[in-house]
């Protein structure tokens, strides 16, 4: 194993990482204005030009507040959880690409971290480990809200992350693979969302209760839990429940603009190679915008309602899609 | 030595230590974590054995699935929160039985012929995803198994619903 | 094909120093200055009044075992997917009745009540 490859794998994870992180910043500021300008406000704009600098006088602020351990608590796992929190939405997308490959310097560069044979049960696989931050964060606090907010979010995660595998069927049985870079490469002429329109709403409906967002936003709702599974964390260490939040919304857009919306592809890709991160964070600034839209709009659902659509809706619902896709799939095919 | 033969001692010594933790730890929720660490550390080691089927079930079905199970189990125990005892009067007479079935285990697989075989490289074409999907739907491989989990699992949901169901009933 | 893999640890490990580092600078520079009022567990202002950490409902399991049972079915649906079009007719229904008897056993939770929560 050569030298240079270990480096270039350091260097692209440092980017994935940390673009991730500036993502999750400015994903912040993105939710504020939008919302403001839904709602008539203007938003966030003191803090540099257009507020662009206001992610970074939040972050200034949280490092310098007081951070807070309740008496009763667990201390290691509530030192813990907001890393086991934060650590699965970061390594999630290392399998989605942003491109093909460039050459700098004389060297073939891949515009991804790896491409494995397994990438969507990897995927999957991370999202049912992100579980665990928050139910030990609210375990950990000893305050019965945080662990409510902590239970609730986890079974509502775990409900919805069958709706969510099966949603991927789809895809992979049109592909026939389940490495994102096939799936990606099977959508060139064709977007998915165009032949698998219900496996798509499926995803984006799983993937907003996976990530906790509104109208799936019980395990926070303010109003009758305080905050939830992170009602007791406080500074840098509520700060990594908040980054996790985003960076998992958008970890979401970029597999969903992967599988659906034809990931990288766009005019021209094959010439200029360096088009297919610009068309990719195009395709993740608009899910993300959608995401934001929803929650300016609609109301929150009631919890039982909650469980009830993805055990008894979207669960069959997933199955169907399944099973009718694979039958014109084969009989197509075979 | 090899990059997969450092993986496969760190793997192994990950897992290992894990596994003493978790058996070592008073509290129940960090041996439940001991014993997540200690799963992922065979899912690397599933990886270096280049089957990276296993290797993401592990982490989705044992991590992912099983695992939170035993966290809620936990937080079902009324005693949950305090440190357990330190040693039950029976822990000495277990580990001796354990210890007298890992000689014996490691005995046997020493023995083994297989153990000696070389392990041989499988191609860059090898697809494990397809030769086991065959595997899995041929009459002749394991379709009868296949379908026997079906049921099995089937099984599985009717006794948890059953017990679930009868204690609600007696308690209110 | 571990050489696809490792790029996975190395990710993992930069996201971990960056999670920790993160954590630590709150440390470092957050004041400290903790009164038993500060370490009380938050319940909006109010006094708090028994344990922080009260049993569960046993729904909250019931719904982590369902989750298993069907969790294990998706990991082979999806498997099985990317295989479908080598495997034709034969796996086809193969999958349909591992498929039909798991949907009888999701019928048989629906009906008895499993699935409502009260």
């Amino acid at each position: 194993m050569d030298a240079g490859l270990f480096w270039e794998w350091v260097i692209k994870s440092l980017i994935i990482v940390l673009m991730l992180t500036a993502g999750f910043a400015y994903a912040t500021l993105y939710e504020r204005r939008v919302i403001a300008r839904i709602q008539v406000r203007i938003g966030p704009n003191r803090a540099g030009p257009f507020g662009l600098l206001q992610p970074v006088a939040d972050g200034i602020k949280l490092i310098f507040k007081e951070e807070l351990t309740p008496a009763g608590a667990d201390k290691v796992l509530f030192f813990l959880a907001p890393i086991i929190t934060v650590l699965p939405s970061l390594v999630i997308t290392a399998v989605v690409p942003w491109g093909d490959t460039v050459v700098i310097g004389g060297r073939v560069i891949r515009l991804y971290l790896t491409d494995i044979n397994v990438g969507i049960l990897y995927i999957l696989a991370v999202a049912s480990i992100s579980v665990y931050g928050i139910v030990l964060a609210g375990w950990a606090s000893n305050n019965k809200y945080a662990l409510l907010g902590g239970l609730r979010s986890t079974a509502q995660m775990i409900s919805y992350e069958l709706a969510l595998g099966l949603s991927f069927v789809g895809p992979i049985l049109l592909a026939g693979s389940l490495s994102l870079m096939d799936i990606i490469n099977a959508q060139k002429h064709l977007w998915f969302v165009v032949l698998q329109p219900a496996a798509f709403l499926l995803y984006f409906l799983a993937s907003l209760a996976e990530v906790n967002r509104a109208p799936f936003d019980m395990p926070e709702a303010e109003q009758e839990l305080t905050a939830g599974y992170h009602a007791e964390y406080s500074g840098m260490k509520f700060a990594l429940f908040f980054m996790a939040e985003y960076i998992k919304m958008i970890a979401v857009a970029m597999i969903g603009a992967s599988l659906f919306l034809g990931g990288f592809m766009g005019p021209f890709v094959d010439r200029f190679p360096w088009l297919g991160p610009v068309y990719l964070f195009l395709k993740v600034a608009v899910w993300l915008f959608v995401m934001i839209w929803l929650r300016a709009t609609l109301p929150r659902i009631r919890y039982d309602r909650l469980m009830q659509l993805g055990w008894k809706v979207m669960f069959p619902l997933g199955l169907l899609n399944a099973v009718v896709t694979a039958f014109v799939v084969v009989l197509v095919g075979g | 030595m090899s990059a997969l033969q450092w993986v496969f001692i760190i793997a192994s010594l990950i897992t290992v230590g894990a596994a003493v933790m978790m058996v070592a730890s008073h509290r129940m929720m960090h041996a439940a974590l001991w014993l997540a660490v200690a799963l992922l550390g065979v899912a690397v080691i599933f990886v270096t054995l280049e089957a990276s089927f296993f290797a993401v079930v592990q982490l989705l079905v044992y991590i992912g699935a099983i695992l939170i199970l035993i966290v809620f189990a936990i937080m079902l125990t009324q005693r949950s929160t305090e440190a357990g005892s330190r040693l039950n009067s029976l822990a000495w007479g277990a580990a001796g039985v354990a210890g007298v079935i890992w000689t014996a285990l490691t005995y046997v697989f020493i023995r083994w012929v297989v153990s000696g075989t070389p392990m041989q490289e499988l191609g860059a074409s090898f697809d494990d995803v397809v030769l086991l999907g065959k595997a899995l739907v041929d009459a002749e491989g394991f379709a009868v198994p296949f379908e026997v989990a079906s049921v099995l699992l089937l099984a599985a949901l009717i006794g948890a619903v059953y017990i679930a169901f009868e204690r609600k009933g007696e308690g209110s | 094909m571990l050489q696809d893999y490792l790029p996975l640890f190395v990710i993992l490990v930069v996201g971990f120093a960056v999670a920790l580092i993160a954590v630590l600078l709150g440390m470092l520079f957050g004041p400290r200055r903790p009164t038993p009022r500060k370490a009380a567990p938050y319940e909006s202002g109010i006094v708090p009044y028994g344990p922080g950490r009260r049993r569960m409902s046993i729904r909250f399991y019931l719904v982590a075992v369902l989750f298993i049972l069907f969790d294990v079915e998706v990991v082979f649906v999806i498997f099985w997917a990317a295989a479908a079009r080598q495997l034709g007719w034969l796996g086809f229904l193969a999958m349909l009745v591992f498929l039909i008897v798991l949907e009888v056993a999701h019928v048989y939770a629906w009906k008895k009540g499993a699935l409502e929560w009260d």
